[in-house]
């Protein structure tokens, strides 16, 4: 659909389609999406629900199957989850029976790393989202944005070079979300990686991105990719600036007046 | 507990709101005893009254009687139930995680679960004989059978998020069934085996009604043939503490062990 500018992308998806179910009741989440997405750039996706693109992170995370085409993370197609993709879910999903940094600790276990390794590793992701006061709180004692702060360690410390969140600030209160966007921001700029950030808010797709994917529902498609062409870091200034407004303004209409299809292959004629 | 507002009206009486629970247990015991020691005492009944199974009680207990009853009793429901459980935890977990066991064995949980199992005692006694074995047997069918079905439960509703949160840290089955399927369905498996020791007791008693030569239940039996109210009542009370201890000794295992958990 897009032709690609990027050469050597570091997430690569080709054509890729998904349908769930069978028979009459099937339907089709994900209809031949292509994109690439470069190494260390910041990726948001918007679009309406039934979109796909959940559909699309889980399939970059190894998660769910692919019906048709594939996914390439630097270059070799994608089977399962792996230790390169750290992903972060909107519903924390941290273990509640352990604590904070048995939490962040998990993915390093795992790996069989030595106690002692662990520790400072986990000493350094707890100490960079802020959590070192409640290192051994159990999840159940922390606010919302602390447990997702706490996900963002556990993901940080497999060392993925790629991070898949779907909707992660989705649950916190809008003062809360501001804050912990520039949290994340800030954790990026010092461990920079390969970012999809998935979101139903359109301020922070802006705020976030280098790049945002608007996605079409019914079939889930791509719509649009709008580059954000704002400096980092991204301060208060940026937030309220006209460059900024008129970029949202952009991506505000390309996700909320979208034309309604009808057919997907007329859609293809008319491009 | 207390959360009336100081200088309220209430709160310079003193009501019975403000007692410790504890006190508040003691005085209904105190007052249930009373009513039976009147009611027997006017003779409205034919029962002994609590002084009589008071002097039982310490009867049975100098002799020893007492203590033979509760340990063979207590043995029983032990060795059964630990038995059940041990097999229900491992069914339970290849019903909930594996789809073909699950369809194979389900079928006949649900249905051994229909038929009580006191119903299967006379076929125990006639194919097992009178001692130990079908007791035992009839205690280790009833906390298997429910303690099997919460422990599939349990499984089978973990929250799958957990589950993928630990595939994409790499975690694979083998990490996955330890780590994440046996913390995660811990509640489950203790209210099986808090509901498994119920049965189990509530089994026992009667699977000594019909054969046995000791036992709690055993000894009412022995008591209603020679018309001996106070030591049936004795036997009554002490199936009743004992049971009221062993479920607050898994009560106080399930708040160590799910310490963890959110709680609304």
């Amino acid at each position: 659909m897009t032709p690609s500018q990027i050469t050597d992308p570091k997430i690569s998806f080709q054509n890729v389609s998904r349908r769930f179910g069978a028979g009459d009741s099937s339907f089709l989440a994900l209809d031949r999406l292509s994109l690439d997405i470069a190494d260390g750039e910041f990726v948001t996706v918007v679009g309406p629900s039934g979109c796909g693109k959940s559909t699309a992170m889980n399939i970059a995370a190894g998660l769910t199957d692919v019906s048709d085409g594939r996914v390439l993370v630097d270059g070799k197609s994608v089977d399962g989850p792996g230790p390169e993709r750290g992903v972060i879910f909107q519903q924390y999903a941290l273990f509640p029976w352990l604590t904070v940094r048995q939490n962040v600790e998990f993915g390093l276990r795992i790996k069989g790393m030595p106690a002692a390794e662990r520790r400072r590793v986990s000493d350094h992701f707890i100490n960079l989202v802020g959590l070192s006061d409640f290192a051994d709180a159990l999840p159940k004692t922390l606010s919302g944005g602390m447990k997702q702060r706490c996900a963002i360690a556990r993901a940080y410390a497999v060392n993925p070079s790629i991070l898949l969140m779907d909707e992660p600030f989705g649950a916190l209160d809008a003062l809360t979300r501001v804050n912990m966007q520039d949290q994340l921001l800030d954790t990026w700029t010092r461990e920079r990686r390969t970012v999809i950030f998935i979101t139903h808010d359109v301020d922070e797709a802006v705020y976030l991105a280098n790049r945002v994917i608007v996605m079409a529902a019914r079939p889930g498609r791509l719509h649009d990719i709008i580059p954000v062409d704002l400096p980092y870091p991204r301060t208060e200034e940026i937030r309220l600036s006209q460059k900024f407004a008129d970029i949202r303004n952009r991506v505000w209409h390309a996700v909320y007046h979208q034309k309604p299809q009808i057919e997907p292959s007329i859609q293809e004629e008319e491009h | 507990m207390n959360t009336m507002p100081a200088g309220s009206q209430r709160a310079r009486s003193k009501s019975l709101a403000d007692w410790p629970p504890i006190i508040l247990n003691l005085v209904a015991f105190a007052f249930g005893v009373a009513v039976w020691w009147a009611i027997t005492a006017a003779k409205l009944v034919v029962l002994p009254g609590p002084v009589d199974v008071f002097q039982r009680g310490i009867e049975l207990i100098m002799s020893g009687q007492l203590l033979i009853d509760i340990l063979s009793s207590l043995r029983r429901v032990l060795t059964g139930f630990l038995l059940g459980v041990a097999l229900a935890i491992p069914v339970g977990f290849l019903m909930g995680w594996y789809r073909v066991a699950r369809a194979l064995i389900e079928p006949y949980i649900q249905f051994f679960r229909m038929i009580p199992p006191l119903a299967v005692i006379p076929l125990a006694i006639v194919t097992m004989g009178i001692d130990e074995a079908p007791k035992v047997f009839v205690i280790f069918l009833a906390s298997f059978l429910s303690c099997v079905v919460a422990t599939y439960q349990g499984v089978i509703s973990v929250d799958r998020t957990l589950i993928n949160a630990a595939r994409v840290l790499g975690a694979k089955d083998r990490v996955i069934f330890p780590r994440i399927i046996i913390p995660a369905s811990t509640p489950f498996i203790l209210v099986g085996v808090r509901i498994g020791l119920g049965s189990a007791w509530a089994t026992v008693v009667a699977a000594e009604l019909i054969a046995a030569q000791s036992g709690l239940g055993f000894r009412m039996q022995q008591a209603q043939l020679y018309y001996d109210l106070p030591t049936i009542f004795v036997s009554l009370i002490s199936i009743g503490i004992l049971g009221l201890l062993m479920d607050r000794l898994v009560q106080a295992a399930e708040r160590r062990l799910t310490q963890w958990q959110e709680r609304v």
